[in-house]
Order: C-alpha cells, then sequence, then structure tokens
C-alpha cells in the first residue's frame, strides 16, 4: 500500500511545480515529473507475488511471470511523454525570442 | 558551438564507438532481452550527441546535419508503414501479419518481423532524436549571433 | 472482417512521411497529394456510411483470435455511430486542405504543414475506429500534438502564447486520461471496452468506478472545452491558421472529446443518476455561459470560438438528457429522441462552424484585420463570402429551413416532453441570443457602410477558398433532410441503436 502512496506523492510534487513555478522550463519538467508518477502506478499494477521478469527462457521454464501488458503500455507512454516534453521546448525557446524573458508573468498579451 | 578541453575529447574519442555499438546490440535484441527499438534508438542517438557536444562545430555544419537527419527519419517511418502494410498482400491479408517463418525461440534470427521492426523503429528513433537535438542547438545560434 | 478499416489510419500516415520526402525534390507536390488523399478517404467513408447500416464491422489486427471467448488482441470496430463521426472528420478534413491551398501561400514551411494535417486526420480516424481503450489514448496523442504544432504555424507572440497554454492544459487532461485508464486495468485486467462490460456484469463496485468516471469526464471534458474546462479554447482557436481553427472547432473537440464521452459512457460504464445529473449540468452551464462571453466579443474569431461552447453545450445537455432517462427506468422513446438530436447537432454544428471559419478567414485574407470595427459593406465587394456567410448565420441561429432550426427543435422538443421544462427555457432563451450575436456579426462586417473601405482594393478572395465555402453551404442544406423519416432511419437510427441499448455492442464483439 506504500508504494502506491508514494507514486500519489510523486503526483502531487509534480502539480505543485505547474501551479508555482514562473520559469517555463520548470513548469515544462514538473509537467514530465507528473507524467512519470502515472507510469510507475501502471508499473506496480501489474506485480503478482512471487513472480519474475517475463522474459522467457527454454532452459527452464518458470511457473509465473508478473503481467508484461502494462510494461508496454509504460513504454508506449514514455515515447509520448517524450514527444510532449521536446513540443513544449521547442514553443518554449520560442517564445524566449520573441519576448526576451522566461518568466511567464510577462507573457500575457492575450486577454478578455 | 566551441568544443571542450582535452581530456572530454580524448575520453570521448575512446568511448562513442563503444555506446554506438551498444545501442545496435540492444536494438538486434531486441526480442530476447528488455529494450528493443525505442531504448536502442536513443542510446544510439546519444553517442552522436555525445560527439557534438565533445567536439563543437559550426553552424553550416550543422544546419546540413539536420536536414540529413530529417531525411531518414522519414525515410524509417515510410519503411515500418510498409512493412506493416505488406501483411495485407502476403499470407492471411491481414495488417500487421507476422508473415516470416518463426524459427526456435532462443535465437537470434527468429520471431518472423520482429527483428525487422525493431531496427527500423531504432533508426527512426536515433534520427528523430538527433533531429531535436540538432534543431534546438540550432536555434540557440541564431539568438546568440 | 471489412477491410476498409486498416486504410483509414494507414493512408494518412503513410502520406504524411510521404509529403515530407517527395516535397523537397517535386514542386506543389505536397499541396496536390495531400487533396488527392483526402478527397479518397472522404470518399470511402461515405461507401461506409452507405453500407454499414445496423451490422458491425470488426477488424483484428494481427490476425489474433481470441481465446476463450475472451479478445486479446488489438481491435477496431467499425458501428452505426463511427461511420457518422469518420464522414465528418473526412469530409470537412477534405475542404480544409482544399481552402488551405491558397490560403497557406503566406507561410514559407508547406511541406510542413501538410504533413501536420495528414497526421492531426490520422490520428482523429484512429480514435473512432479503435475498440480498446489504450489504442485511444496513442491515437488521441498523435492528433493532439500535430493540432499544437499546427496551432503555433505562423510563429506570431500571440499564437505561441496561445499554443503554449493549449499545451499545459492538453498535457493535464492526458495525463487525467491515463490515470483512467491505469485504474480501470488494475480492477477489470483487460483493456477492451466490450470485455470490460463483460466483467462489469460479474461485479460492479460503484464508488471506485464514479472516482473513475469523474477522472475520464475531466479528462475528456478538457479536451472537449466544456465549462469550467474552456479556458484554453478561446486563445488557441483564434489564433490558429483559419483552415486549422475549422478543423480543430468543427472536427477536433468532437472527436477526441465528445465522441469518446459518449462511447464510453454509453456502452462501456453502468449509467448513475448521479453522474448523469452532473453531465447535464455541465452541458447547460456551457451552453449559457459560452453565449454570454461570447456577446462582448469584437474579434470574429473569438467570437465564434465562445459560441462553439455554447454549441458544444447543446449536444452535451442533450446527451445528458437521454443518460438521465435511460439510468432511471428503461429504454424509452424520450430517450431515444433525446440523443438523435444531440447526434444531429453535433453533424450539423460541425458544417455551419467550419464555414463560419472559413468565412473569417476569407475577410483576413482580404482585408488583414479581424476586428470587427474597422470592417464594414462587404456584401458588394465579395458577393460569395457574404452569401455563405448568411446562410451559416441563419443555420446557427436555428431559422428554417436551414439545419440548426430541425436539430434544436427535436432537442427542445424531447426537454419538454421528459418534463424538464427549465432546460427548454433555457435552449430557448440562448437561441435566440445566439440569434443577436450573429446578426451584429452580419450587420457590422458585411452590411455596414463604412467609407474607410473606399482607398483598399477588395476584390474577391481565389478559387479554391470559394469551392470550399460554396461546398459546405451546400452540405448546411442538405443536412436539414436528415430530419426526415426516409433518411433519418438509415443514418442516425442504427447509431442510436447501438448507443441506448445496453447490450448490443458488447454481444456483438464477444460473440465474434
Amino acid at each position: 500500500m506504500i508504494v502506491y502512496l508514494l507514486c500519489f506523492i510523486l503526483f502531487l510534487v509534480g502539480l505543485y511545480g505547474v501551479i508555482t513555478r514562473r520559469n517555463l522550463i520548470k513548469i515544462a519538467i514538473s509537467m514530465s515529473i507528473m507524467e512519470f508518477s502515472t507510469f510507475l502506478l501502471f508499473a506496480l499494477v501489474g506485480y503478482i507475488d512471487g513472480g519474475v521478469a517475463p522474459i522467457v527462457d527454454p532452459a527452464d521454464p518458470v511457473k509465473t511471470y508478473v503481467d508484461p501488458l502494462p510494461q508496454a503500455l509504460v513504454l508506449t507512454a514514455i515515447v509520448i511523454g517524450l514527444a510532449t516534453t521536446a513540443m513544449m521546448m521547442a514553443i518554449i525557446i520560442r517564445l524566449y525570442r520573441k519576448y526576451g524573458t522566461f518568466d511567464i508573468r510577462e507573457i500575457k498579451s492575450l486577454r478578455g | 558551438m566551441k568544443g571542450m578541453t582535452v581530456i572530454v575529447k580524448k575520453t570521448t574519442q575512446l568511448i562513442a564507438g563503444m555506446v554506438f555499438l551498444y545501442g545496435i546490440y540492444v536494438i538486434v535484441h531486441g526480442h530476447l532481452t528488455p529494450g528493443g527499438g525505442f531504448a536502442g534508438g536513443v542510446i544510439m542517438a546519444g553517442s552522436f550527441i555525445l560527439l557534438i557536444l565533445a567536439f563543437g562545430s559550426d553552424f553550416m555544419h550543422l544546419t546540413k546535419e539536420e536536414s540529413g537527419t530529417t531525411m531518414y527519419e522519414n525515410l524509417a517511418t515510410l519503411v515500418v508503414v510498409f512493412l506493416a502494410a505488406s501483411g495485407l498482400l502476403f499470407g492471411a491479408r491481414i495488417f500487421f501479419l507476422n508473415w516470416l517463418p518463426k524459427g526456435t525461440v532462443g535465437q537470434l534470427v527468429s520471431a518472423g518481423m520482429l527483428p525487422l521492426y525493431n531496427i527500423f523503429v531504432g533508426i527512426e528513433v536515433a534520427s528523430s532524436i538527433l533531429t531535436i537535438f540538432l534543431a534546438l542547438v540550432i536555434f540557440k545560434e541564431e539568438i546568440s549571433e | 472482417m471489412n477491410p476498409l478499416i486498416p486504410l483509414f489510419v494507414i493512408i494518412p500516415l503513410a502520406g504524411a512521411f510521404l509529403i515530407m520526402i517527395m516535397g523537397r525534390f517535386i514542386r506543389n507536390f505536397n499541396k496536390y497529394f495531400a487533396s488527392l488523399i483526402l478527397l479518397f478517404l472522404a470518399i470511402i467513408s461515405i461507401y461506409s456510411l452507405a453500407t454499414t447500416g445496423e451490422n458491425l464491422s470488426l477488424y483484428k489486427v494481427g490476425g489474433w483470435e481470441p481465446v476463450n471467448r475472451i479478445p486479446i488482441g488489438i481491435y477496431m470496430v467499425m458501428d452505426g455511430f463511427t461511420v457518422i463521426v469518420l464522414s465528418i472528420i473526412n469530409i470537412v478534413g477534405f475542404l480544409s486542405v482544399f481552402y488551405s491551398i491558397s490560403y497557406i501561400k503566406r507561410y514559407t514551411a508547406e511541406n510542413l504543414y501538410y504533413s501536420l494535417f495528414c497526421l492531426m486526420i490520422g490520428g482523429m480516424n484512429g480514435v473512432v475506429l479503435s475498440g480498446d481503450l489504450f489504442n485511444i489514448f496513442v491515437f488521441l496523442e498523435i492528433s493532439v500534438i500535430s493540432s499544437y504544432a499546427l496551432v503555433a504555424f505562423g510563429v506570431e507572440k500571440n499564437e505561441l502564447e496561445a499554443s503554449f497554454k493549449y499545451q499545459i492544459l492538453g498535457g493535464l487532461a492526458s495525463f487525467l486520461i491515463l490515470f483512467g485508464i491505469g485504474l480501470i486495468y488494475w480492477k477489470t485486467k483487460t483493456l477492451n471496452i466490450a470485455d470490460i462490460r463483460e466483467v462489469f456484469k460479474a461485479g460492479y463496485d460503484t464508488p471506485y468506478y464514479i472516482f473513475v468516471e469523474l477522472l475520464i469526464l475531466c479528462g475528456f471534458g478538457l479536451k472537449a472545452a466544456i465549462i469550467p474546462f474552456h479556458a484554453w479554447l478561446p486563445d488557441a482557436h483564434s489564433s490558429a491558421p483559419s483552415p486549422i481553427s475549422a478543423m480543430l472547432s468543427g472536427v477536433l473537440i468532437k472527436a477526441v472529446g465528445i465522441y469518446v464521452i459518449i462511447r464510453l459512457f454509453f456502452n462501456m460504464f453502468e449509467l448513475t443518476e448521479s453522474m448523469s445529473v452532473l453531465i447535464t449540468t455541465l452541458g447547460t452551464l456551457s451552453m449559457v455561459i459560452g453565449v454570454f462571453l461570447a456577446i462582448g466579443q469584437w474579434d470574429i474569431k473569438r467570437l465564434l470560438a465562445y459560441s462553439s461552447i455554447s454549441q458544444m453545450g447543446y449536444v452535451v445537455l442533450s446527451v445528458g438528457m437521454g443518460m438521465i432517462l435511460i439510468s432511471r427506468g428503461e429504454r424509452s422513446e424520450i430517450a431515444v429522441l433525446a440523443v438523435a438530436g444531440g447526434l444531429f447537432h453535433l453533424v450539423n454544428h460541425a458544417a455551419f462552424k467550419g464555414l463560419l471559419f472559413f468565412n473569417a478567414g476569407a475577410i483576413e485574407y482580404t482585408l488583414g484585420t479581424r476586428d470587427l470595427k474597422e470592417m464594414g459593406g462587404l456584401a458588394r465587394t465579395m458577393p460569395a463570402t457574404s452569401a455563405t456567410s448568411f446562410v451559416a448565420s441563419m443555420s446557427i441561429s436555428g431559422i428554417p429551413p436551414f439545419n440548426g432550426f430541425f436539430s434544436k427543435l427535436i432537442i427542445i422538443i424531447a426537454a419538454i416532453m421528459a418534463k424538464f421544462y427549465l432546460l427548454a427555457l433555457l435552449a430557448v432563451i440562448v437561441s435566440i441570443i445566439t440569434l443577436a450575436l450573429f446578426l451584429k456579426f452580419q450587420r457590422y462586417a458585411f452590411y455596414n457602410k463604412t467609407d474607410s473601405n473606399n482607398n483598399r482594393k477588395i476584390k474577391e478572395v481565389p478559387f479554391p477558398m470559394i469551392f470550399s465555402m460554396v461546398i459546405m453551404s451546400l452540405l448546411c442544406i442538405m443536412l436539414s433532410l436528415l430530419a426526415f423519416p426516409g433518411i433519418r432511419d438509415a443514418v442516425l437510427l442504427p447509431a442510436i441503436n447501438i448507443l441506448t441499448d445496453p447490450l448490443k455492442y458488447s454481444s456483438f464483439i464477444i460473440g465474434m
């Protein structure tokens, strides 16, 4: 039970970073931390007591493996998180060129 | 961008080739050990990024490199889509079918089409991460000029 | 197994990367190839609409057959509801690409534009065609990341800031969706939508699943811009280039927002009365607040973006009413009428909102401004734009004989028959305020006589833009035929039967 609580604490750390930080790059990194907590939850969901890593070795057959499906899902989701972070970094670096600052309180030309 | 000191350059000369070879190992053994296309592609890109960071290069070389890596990325993705669609032509006419012979469990040449998918996905991931890195570096050079 | 189903996903994906390669060597390859791909997709989607009817088509990717009647592969499902949304995506997509042949000449990187557009269409086709939860997430991310890049396409200050706001809220939504999928997998150990419904028949732990339903509603509500999750929509839809605004507002918030909410709540979860009342309340709030926020706007595209929130509120309101009636008792005729009104309004809104954004783009192309106070008297000099804009404004306000009238009438009649008198009254009031809003738009843009336009040469927009606008306005007039019994039974009734019958979807798929 305590491992699920640690996942939730990691999510809260990421959420605190997105809400309170002013630097754009810190917001992007906190969003990345928030997504990593979900990957941990996924990988923990597939654990079966007494299971080993799901690699088939034809020499000695094993009775129980852990669930390999969440591991495949987490692999795909990590790549999607990479794409989201790369997209955000591209927009941030162009924002720096236009506005001259990384501070999010200066970037408010759209209102109403 | 300027390169780094002599110690970093010498260490990189010794290490970069081995990192690249390790990336190829992780990609090709994707159906036997953990790893596969994504992880091996990132390691391969890492060796190139190490070389660029340690030795530095000037602006014009980087823009020429970027057009090359973009071409590799598009070609590799196109080959993956065509390999997946080739299931529609051979075998039982289903998308994404695994129609090559499967072989025995545990050998390097086995599991049908999986090694081919791993190789092309690895090339694609490596070139796309290299393209992202080059695009950000080129943009930084443009700002600081 | 229907062989057309994977084509909807393979062709845009392969086409996007082919455009990037060939676009360097052959000039003008990108525009004609993209138009050709989307024309082909529009034709096969209309063919699927005509031939699907009541049957469900299934496609097992990779040929993995079920083991002990449990599906273990990736399934792609095409049923009555899917083909309606598929036709909207591909037809509006084709008209947008044709419109942007002449609009995008102002920007420099045309290859990237057409390639990202094809990726977005491929992602949206994948969302509506997938039969299990994780594929919905992956294709959703493909289409949404392409739309982040397309919103920031012409890299000005406003567009970059709008794209950044859109990215933060969109990333939060994707996180909530992934978290919800993880919690569902924990309890049911399967990801197929029909199979989850079978597992729910064994035992349903209601407090746990109410939490999961709330997460999924928040996640997809952020993508569909329901109040209170609407903060990104006005900036993103007004700063994007006009064909992309038409695609975002006309198709993306429906295909990845409302479609998934309707599919999961009707076909996967058990309907409880508390969640249905919550969804109806959110729909009513969107309807009312959206139109009040739109009245004070002087920027055309911001006005249209706020009215998108209001019209999506109509769809969510009517679908919510159907959910309340189904969760109370058995499936009744009033619930069928409410869901029919909601689906009809979904289709109509894609048509007239796309047309309105095309008109706003045409005005911006000739005049270079988006402010209503600086325009006037365009009805003489731009006849095609002003005629199609008149058709679209009358449609969205609900004037007969255009299509908006019939769908709003069905929603109001369903509200009165189900004894929700307050909702019917609010729907009528919001419709009248929408009429006032679009009369303001027409008057200031087209019929106001100012003399500041005499020293600028204003002529009609080029041919591809006129072609798209005229075809879209013909669609607006023809869609009003969907209310009549013959065509309605062929198109709308199969979709409603799949949604409102509790066990039809899952029993079809498990049996195959």
